[in-house]
């Protein structure tokens, strides 16, 4: 396999005196699903928060397509085809659903009337209700409204930060539907999950995170296999489904 | 009905600032105290040329009045732009930068409204009395609705400020800078995410601000007289109605702005000594503080906090 779109070499994160990544690389190729795993704090968001320009490393580089990223604000970033879905939606509350969506391809001159439509057929649930604030959806809702307003800024690689967070089983299977859909229109999928079975069963390989560094790699199934990933991250799950 | 139209005429200068302080609120969450310098800024700035374009007034042909107010206007909303500009350019960026605490922005913003102020008046005196060359007849009464009489410079007020309220209003639903102040009014991380330019809109955001403002700043000190001193009062009055209004929430700025010009005219109608109009005012701010403190149609003041 040739080089990766999104190289991520030795970087490392401060929150002040607290090194939140110590030292993380991995590599994404065009067209894959990548899941990056771990607990609360083991530095997963702070990961996809650097690679979409929120934060910025300290030491090591980012590329993309071949270039060097790390020190090129968020909102330079976009321009390149990096669209970040951020942990807890953040939908604009006050924004209806429509103005949600054109602010996602602000990037352009003027929102692609082709694309709104497939996002549209993508989530029939947007289309209902296009008019309405968003702060009034439910959080299923708000999630695909999320992920549909990243689409209209033309991802090559999207960024998808704990899409199942908070929402009932059914949504989430809806969603990780969707993703596996979008993922197959060629765009590459950069994503971090707590939901860890979910995850691994879409991803072509994942990172497993832990206190700022990356302790296991592997193919989702591999990980799937591994006896550390399925007590740590997997015990509730397979309970329930046994 | 006389107070009223005086309250009306008022207010839309009180909403015209106030406009200031709740845009900039919504971008930063932060109360720009400097801003009534930067009115104040606009009053000397049109005064320069309108002077400049009437001498004392005394010969001005009639037909030239709506482009001498026009200029006033333009020349008092540019200045007060400029000002503002530099404002966030030196007394809050670099402090930005540094994610420096809240407490910083609020010094910030008095010393740069103490430095304004004085230097207007080490540049043009510190009479609080100047007043702009009489270049129209102000009074002339327009017509009598209810008895009450109605003069040509409070129509060219309200007008003005009513023209350039639909204007900002129009601006921020439907332009792509509208668009992006309102994003990172309601969550700047994200509107960052979706390609805005923060500092730049931030920017934008005062220089609107700014020439608000300063179109007030012409309007007040054509009406009233002015000085390096006249922005406090004013200023304070402003922000009361901004959070009367509901501060970050822009038509609430406008409501807020003409309903305390109206509340505090009516004062003399209660048989008050009109002494007492600053301190209806702020009344109405403590009360509003105390029973509705997002404002009347504000939702944002509790989620910012």
């Amino acid at each position: 396999m040739s080089e990766g779109l999104l190289q991520v070499q030795d970087i490392e994160v401060r929150y002040g005196a607290i090194r939140a990544l110590k030292g993380v690389s991995f590599e994404v190729y065009e067209g894959e699903v990548v899941a990056l795993l771990g607990a609360n704090g083991a530095g997963k968001t702070t990961t996809q928060k650097t690679v979409s320009g929120m934060l910025q490393p300290a030491i090591g580089q980012i590329l993309f397509d071949g270039e060097r990223i790390d020190g090129i604000p968020a909102h330079k970033l976009i321009s390149m085809g990096i669209c970040h879905v951020p942990e807890g939606r953040r939908v604009f509350p006050r924004m209806t659903v429509h103005e949600n969506l054109e602010m996602g391809a602000f990037r352009f001159k003027r929102p692609d009337a082709q694309l709104l439509e497939h996002v549209l057929e993508l989530f029939p649930r947007l289309r209902e209700r296009i008019k309405q604030h968003a702060g009034t959806l439910s959080g299923g809702e708000q999630q695909m409204l999320a992920i549909g307003r990243a689409l209209m800024g033309k991802p090559r690689l999207l960024l998808l930060d704990e899409p199942s967070m908070g929402l009932a089983p059914l949504i989430v299977k809806q969603i990780f539907d969707i993703v596996r859909e979008i993922n197959s229109s060629g765009v590459t999928v950069l994503i971090v999950e707590q939901n860890a079975a979910q995850a691994l069963a879409l991803a072509n390989r994942g990172y497993v995170l832990e206190t700022g560094e990356i302790v296991l790699t592997g193919t989702g199934r591999e990980l799937l296999a591994d006896d550390r990933v399925r007590a740590a991250y997997l015990g509730e799950e397979i309970a329930a489904v046994s | 009905m006389n107070y009223l139209i005086l309250g009306i005429t008022r207010g839309s200068m009180y909403a015209l600032i106030a406009l200031g302080y709740t845009l900039v609120y919504g971008v930063l969450q932060l109360i720009n105290f400097a801003h009534s310098e930067v009115f104040m800024s606009g009053a000397f700035g049109s005064y320069a040329i309108v002077h400049l374009l009437v001498g004392d007034g005394k010969a001005t042909p009639s037909w030239a009045v709506p482009f001498i107010l026009i200029a006033g206007i333009l020349s008092g909303a540019i200045t007060a732009a400029v000002i503002a500009w530099l404002l966030e350019r030196v007394a809050y960026r670099p402090l930005r930068r540094r994610g420096a605490p809240k407490l910083a922005f609020l010094i910030s913003a008095i010393g740069a409204s103490f430095f304004l102020s004085q230097l207007a008046g080490k540049l043009f005196g510190r009479l609080t009395s100047n007043s702009f060359p009489e270049f129209f007849d102000q009074n002339a009464v327009i017509f009598r609705p209810f008895g009450a009489e109605v003069r040509v410079l409070q129509i060219v007020i309200v007008a003005s400020a009513v023209l350039m309220m639909i204007f900002l209003d129009r601006l921020v639903s439907v332009t792509k800078l509208g668009r992006s102040i309102r994003a990172i009014s309601e969550d700047a991380p994200t509107a960052a995410l979706m390609g805005i330019d923060i500092d730049k809109t931030i920017s934008r955001t005062f220089i609107i601000g700014g020439l608000l403002g300063g179109a007030a700043g012409f309007l007040f000190g054509l009406n009233f007289s002015f000085g390096n001193t006249m922005g406090f009062i004013p200023g304070v009055k402003a922000f009361a109605a901004a959070v009367l209004g509901g501060i970050g929430n822009i038509r609430g700025a406008m409501i807020g702005g003409l309903l305390l010009g109206i509340v505090e005219n009516l004062v003399p109608l209660v048989n008050i000594d009109t002494k007492w109009t600053d301190v209806v005012a702020f009344v109405v701010l403590v009360l509003v503080l105390m029973f509705r403190p997002t404002g009347i149609l504000g939702e944002r003041l509790g989620r910012a906090a």
